[in-house]
């Protein structure tokens, strides 16, 4: 797993030139590179651990007049977000960055702005929730914005994060879904790591997403209004409109995905993405970059003979039941590593979903539960092995314990 | 553009009629709700070319109850703290369009404005956006039931600083929101009242025709929160100013300008006919405490030099 980089190793990064082609670049830089590509025209921020270099980055950009954004330097994460919904309801294509606390501030902005059906893209830099105050990557704070009717993208590495931005605009703005888009990366463990990055070219970009279009916006010449005071007789409607274009989404995902691929030639799996299920008994299930060392594990122990495969989930919002029963339905046992915890369930939210999705298609695959790597706490290979040979553990004996606190100092 | 019914209002001269109103009848406002009519008097400043926002509150919930709309505007509601972060973001959306004309406007009400959404004011008001936020300000929490707020002025009883045994009220001073965003650097801080309506509509011109973030806050009355007949509700609010106690200026560029001279009436005559003071008419008890209100409309007075002399 890459070594979390401190700010002084990116020194020399901030020239605010855009750079091109295949380069060496921190996850930060890349992900506002990929966004100045996207040419939003409004970016609302406020800085926080460990969002600031994207945003740094950005602003920088904006400062050397190398994009043509306007960035809005917001008194708090509260009117980041607010101030997008303005400018996205104005017409603006609109970006911003927050993790943790920043996200927790702007949770009912978040409900407001997916419920008005503005779209805009914001990358999650995932950080843990205090308290205790902790600064480093979980996925507590986007979990916690699961029922808010955002989409939930989570990516696995640098390159799927840049090519992730991208095609989240593709799925924000389409007039089908219409809903804005969080694009999650770990804290530090991508936002600060060094990787070998294709950037993307502004002309390909250009070809691949569209200009926003929106349906309506805030317009004199043709006054409407917006926000409206919503009574019992009309609100469920507009509640079930918003699952309505989040059930749209799923197949939006795909394609997105899809004529990416066309255009750039890669490709990330759709809802979900799967590697070495075909025979495997057990299936790890992940999300983020801890998927990269799944991926490590599942090699070595294929290589040992263990039908061991993985599942990642790339959208865990709209939530893919239907993909996720089928690739796990021939499995003997199913890990789902969660780096959240649902306090008062005893386990992780993805762990919940996932059992509560394959009950009604009669699926009685064993499911177990492991909460791990909470607030930076290391995942090594050993601990996965380890997660494997509990695994193995109820194949044989059954389920013991279905929710499992991994790597606690004290039990 | 389409044509649109035409609604007249009757100024206070009672003989000019101001042009077609902006803000389209039948909403659902209380009979004699002063907010309605400083809403008018706004668009009427503000002309066709211009967006709204507006928080949570009573002029939001009374001209937008879906499916209907009394905004002959564009107006977005998004939520009770942040209109002002809101029309940061159109402002910026519609500099990135190169539009240069359209006005961004805030209506907002006092608990928005002097409470809730203070962070996201003092935010837009520093980052020097081109709008130009308006306080319809009835003192106190009218939408949810007459709560008190920062704006509720001393003594006046409201349904959680309720006067009693051992109370006359509430205990606290009325925030100075003008002077805190003089402080911001804002080029134009006016205060108004819907017994003046053309006062409003030249402030309401003056600050949209301002470059920068301009503030114009505007007294209205509320026969429900402040309970007197709605009869009286442009005579209330007359008073409070010919009383001090509303004391109607202008800041430009920092500098006291004009101010709205008086002939000094005693407060009683403010405070008798609202039965939000009753309790201080009580008893004799209460005198001290009118004493207390007087003092601050003298204050006023010599603030802003209110009396012709």
């Amino acid at each position: 797993m890459p070594e979390k980089c401190h700010k002084d190793d990116s020194g020399g990064e901030m020239t605010g030139k855009l750079k091109s082609g295949r380069q060496v670049v921190e996850g930060s830089y890349a992900v506002a590179h990929a966004v100045a590509m996207c040419r939003p025209d409004v970016i609302s921020a406020y800085p926080i651990t460990p969002q600031t270099h994207i945003v740094e980055d950005l602003s920088q950009f904006v400062a050397d007049g190398a994009i043509d954004s306007k960035y809005i330097n917001v008194e708090s994460e509260f009117s980041a977000l607010s101030a997008l919904v303005g400018a996205s309801a104005a017409g603006a294509r609109t970006y911003s960055a927050t993790t943790s606390q920043g996200l927790a501030l702007m949770h009912e902005v978040v409900f407001n702005m997916a419920g008005m059906r503005l779209p805009a893209v914001m990358t999650i830099v995932n950080r843990s929730m205090s308290a205790p105050i902790n600064i480093w990557n979980d996925h507590q704070d986007s979990i916690a914005e699961r029922d808010s009717g955002w989409i939930q993208l989570y990516v696995e590495d640098v390159q799927e994060l840049v090519d992730t931005t991208v095609q989240a605009y593709l799925i924000a703005e389409d007039q089908e879904v219409s809903l804005p888009v969080m694009v999650c990366m770990d804290g530090f463990i991508l936002s600060h790591v060094f990787e070998p990055v294709d950037l993307l070219d502004q002309k390909a970009v250009d070809e691949f997403l569209p200009p926003f279009k929106p349906v309506s916006i805030l317009n004199p010449e043709d006054p409407k209004s917006f926000g409206m005071f919503v009574d019992p007789e009309y609100y469920m409607d507009f509640r079930y409109l918003v699952e309505q274009a989040m059930d749209q989404s799923r197949s939006k995902i795909g394609d997105a995905a899809r004529s990416f691929e066309s255009a750039f030639g890669r490709y990330y799996g759709d809802l979900i993405d799967t590697y070495q299920t075909d025979g495997a008994e057990i299936i790890l299930v992940a999300m983020g970059s801890l998927v990269g060392t799944l991926r490590d594990v599942v090699d070595d122990l294929r290589s040992k003979g263990v039908p061991v495969g993985l599942l990642k989930i790339r959208a865990f919002r709209p939530f893919p039941a239907d993909e996720i029963a089928e690739a796990i339905a021939g499995a003997k046992v199913v890990c789902v590593l969660d780096k959240n915890i649902s306090l008062g369930t005893g386990e992780g939210a993805v762990f919940t979903e996932i059992k509560a999705s394959l009950y009604n298609n009669g699926i009685r695959v064993p499911v177990i539960g492991f909460v791990i790597g909470l607030g930076g706490r290391d995942i090594p290979v050993g601990t996965v092995q380890q997660i494997v040979s509990n695994a193995e553990d109820v194949i044989k004996h059954g389920i013991e314990a279905d929710s499992i606190f991994v790597d606690l100092r004290r039990h | 553009m389409e044509s649109r019914p035409t609604a007249y209002l009757s100024t206070s001269g009672g003989t000019k009629m101001i042009t077609e109103s902006l803000l389209a009848p039948g909403h659902r406002g209380c009979a004699g709700c002063g907010a309605s009519l400083a809403a008018k008097f706004i668009l009427e400043g503000a002309g066709r070319d211009c967006i709204v926002c507006g928080p949570t509150g009573c002029l939001e919930v009374f001209t937008t109850p879906y499916p209907e709309s009394a905004w002959r505007v564009p107006y977005i509601h998004s939520l009770f703290e942040n209109p002002a972060a809101v029309a940061s973001g159109i402002e910026t959306a519609l500099a990135a369009q190169g539009n240069t004309h359209t006005k961004v406007l805030v209506i907002a009400g006092d608990g928005s404005t002097f409470d809730i959404g203070i962070r996201s004011i003092s935010g837009a008001f520093e980052r020097g956006h081109n709008l130009t936020y308006v306080c319809y300000d009835n003192e106190a929490y009218m939408n949810t039931g007459i709560q008190r707020s920062a704006s509720t002025p001393y003594d006046a009883s409201t349904t959680t600083s309720p006067s009693g045994t051992v109370s006359y009220g509430n205990p606290f001073a009325k925030k100075d929101m003008p002077a805190i965003l003089v402080a911001h650097g804002s080029p134009y801080v006016a205060t108004a009242s819907i017994a003046y309506p053309k006062d409003v509509i030249r402030k309401i011109k003056t600050a949209t025709e301002t470059e920068g973030p301009t503030y114009v806050q505007i007294h209205v009355s509320c026969c429900t929160g402040w309970y007197f007949d709605s009869s009286l509700g442009i005579e209330v609010v007359r008073l409070a100013v010919e009383t001090a106690l509303y004391p109607i200026f202008e800041f430009v560029n920092g500098e006291l300008g004009k101010v709205h001279k008086i002939r000094q009436k005693p407060v009683e005559e403010y405070l008798r006919i609202q039965k939000r003071f009753a309790h201080l008419f009580k008893d004799e008890s209460g005198s001290d405490e009118i004493a207390k209100i007087q003092a601050i409309a003298d204050e006023n007075v010599r603030k802003y030099g209110l009396v012709r002399n």
